[in-house]
């Protein structure tokens, strides 16, 4: 393992400290827990928003905490979910009276966790109303009754937007659980990667490729994806995930929403060569792009590779995906 | 078993799966996302740092701190899990300062059934409950037929290792390794070996 740390054990606590010294006006942590919320949080009469999962999704989640977003981020353990007591915590810190919305991604870890802290919250007797969303946008896996269900992936920056600002706007904790569930179903992914990465702890990559291999629709902690193929080019491989985006949902004389996301190690050229391919098909398809985003938002430490997310727009979700946010990884004035 | 063995127990228990740490990691980067051994680690470590102060508790207030400890420190799914689990073995154990089979029984039945309603699983998943429910069969059933300690003991190690090794015929329905499918089958369940190595520990420790 070659990495730029300092001890396997610390990369998560040296991590968000240096996130509230770059970013002081917009996150504080909350004393004693691997936990960011606004600077300002609790912001009074308003939903908050709270999100979070395994670290090593950079910038997700606390790169969300803002004005238009997130209220709270709960950083868990490397691709481990967060605990309760944390998640605890985040509720207490944003809570402004106006109930709290837990969006979460599909992993039985983390919706185990989440539930646990929203039965903690009523247990203490905290006047704290508790809502919670469970994204699940990958569609490499067929989803199945005998299941986990899909997994929650990089959509989930999407469901963070919009819902974010619905709460912005004043929608009361119900609306903002509408909005969020709106997005999720409507919104769909899919990734590849090029190379494994390597979680601090266990010192070594979570999987491996020969040279001539990539890994298709595999999830954001480099669990394996539904199969190893040969390597193709990048157009090749952005019409086969689209190809699996567009079965899933009918998207046919629909506006879109893009998201070309970065898996960590893959530099922004071949992201927007996939992009340049995005734009041909969907074109074709006489799929409108409404609005792209290209960039790393979802990642998966190091890995090379990348998602693509669509996102299906009628006129509400382009009002909340147009409304401002300010926030350290997603500003949009 | 009494309090302070429960305690030596729980000590063993966390050198075991310090001892195991690498290997439990290995079997879940196989067909999960490669953290179980270290989740585990960092959760028995922290027990261990509080464990002195546990002694002079009766068994339940044992079982529910590192319960608490559990569900704090380890994250993922086996953190609530195990957590639950023990919790639950807990709330059975209150106010007891020794534990018979009668007690045994109750408070196995009562982690598993915390771990089904926790994880919504069930038997033939390719979880730890592949493990667990086999061991607690095999167990009732010994001490309904007054089988000698040794017997008995056998009896259970073999049900748990037979449920491990069940996980390899498999594919999962459960956690991360479900999204793999059928390229599951083959791999043995990382949930159910750490919960296979306590159960181990835990015999281990009731044989000396």
């Amino acid at each position: 393992m070659k990495k730029l740390i300092n001890n396997p054990e610390l990369v998560v606590e040296e991590m968000l400290e240096g996130i509230v010294k770059a970013h002081p006006n917009y996150v504080r942590q909350v004393s004693g827990f691997n936990v960011l919320v606004r600077a300002n949080s609790p912001v009074k009469g308003k939903v908050a928003l709270i999100s979070g999962g395994g670290s090593g999704h950079e910038p997700s989640h606390g790169g969300f905490v803002g004005k238009g977003m997130l209220d709270g981020a709960i950083a868990g353990a490397v691709f481990t979910s967060p605990t309760p007591d944390q998640i605890f915590e985040a509720l207490k810190a944003v809570n402004g009276g106006a109930g709290v919305l837990m969006v979460v991604k599909n992993y039985t870890g983390d919706v185990m966790n989440f539930e646990m802290a929203a039965e903690m919250a009523a247990m203490e007797g905290l006047d704290i109303e508790v809502e919670s969303v469970v994204v699940n946008d990958d569609v490499a896996v067929e989803n199945s009754t005998w299941t986990t269900g899909r997994r929650g992936i990089a959509g989930t920056v999407f469901v963070h937007k919009l819902a974010g600002a619905a709460a912005e706007k004043g929608m009361d904790l119900s609306e903002v659980k509408r909005v969020a569930e709106k997005t999720i179903a409507n919104v769909r992914s899919m990734g590849m990667s090029l190379t494994p990465c390597t979680v601090p702890a266990a010192g070594k990559p979570s999987f491996t490729l020969e040279e001539n291999e990539m890994e298709v629709g595999l999830g954001i902690h480099g669990e394996p994806g539904t199969h190893k193929d040969s390597i193709k080019t990048a157009d090749e491989i952005t019409t086969h995930l689209l190809d699996k985006i567009l079965a899933d949902l009918d998207y046919s004389d629909s506006e879109v929403a893009v998201l070309v996301n970065g898996l960590g190690g893959t530099p922004s050229m071949e992201l927007y060569i996939i992009n340049k391919k995005v734009n041909e098909i969907l074109s074709q398809r006489g799929i409108k792009i409404y609005k792209t985003l290209v960039g790393n938002y979802m990642t998966s430490l190091e890995m090379a590779g990348a998602s693509i997310t669509l996102l299906k727009l009628d006129d509400e979700l382009k009002d909340l995906l147009d409304a401002e946010a300010d926030t350290p990884a997603f500003t949009q004035v | 078993m009494d309090n302070n063995n429960l305690v030596k127990t729980i000590n063993s228990i966390a050198k075991v799966i310090k001892e195991n740490r690498a290997y439990l990691t290995d079997l879940d980067q196989a067909i999960g996302d490669g953290d179980h051994g270290i989740n585990l680690d960092r959760g028995f470590s922290a027990i261990v740092d509080k464990i002195e102060d546990l002694n002079d508790k009766d068994c339940g207030n044992i079982l529910s701190t590192i319960a608490m400890i559990l569900i704090s420190k380890v994250g993922g799914a086996s953190g609530p899990l195990y957590g639950t689990a023990f919790m639950r073995a807990g709330q059975i154990a209150k106010g007891k300062y020794s534990l018979n089979n009668e007690d045994g029984l109750a408070m196995f039945d009562a982690a598993i059934s915390g771990i089904i309603s926790r994880g919504k699983a069930s038997r033939g998943d390719k979880t730890m409950l592949d493990t667990l429910i086999p061991a607690y069969e095999a167990y009732k059933a010994g001490v309904e037929d007054n089988l000698d300690k040794e017997n008995l003991i056998q009896n259970i190690l073999v049900a748990a290792k037979n449920g491990v090794d069940y996980t390899k015929t498999v594919a999962a329905k459960k956690g991360r390794a479900n999204y793999l499918g059928d390229r599951s089958i083959g791999h043995q369940d990382p949930g159910a070996t750490s919960s296979y190595l306590i159960i181990k520990t835990i015999i281990d420790n009731l044989a000396d």
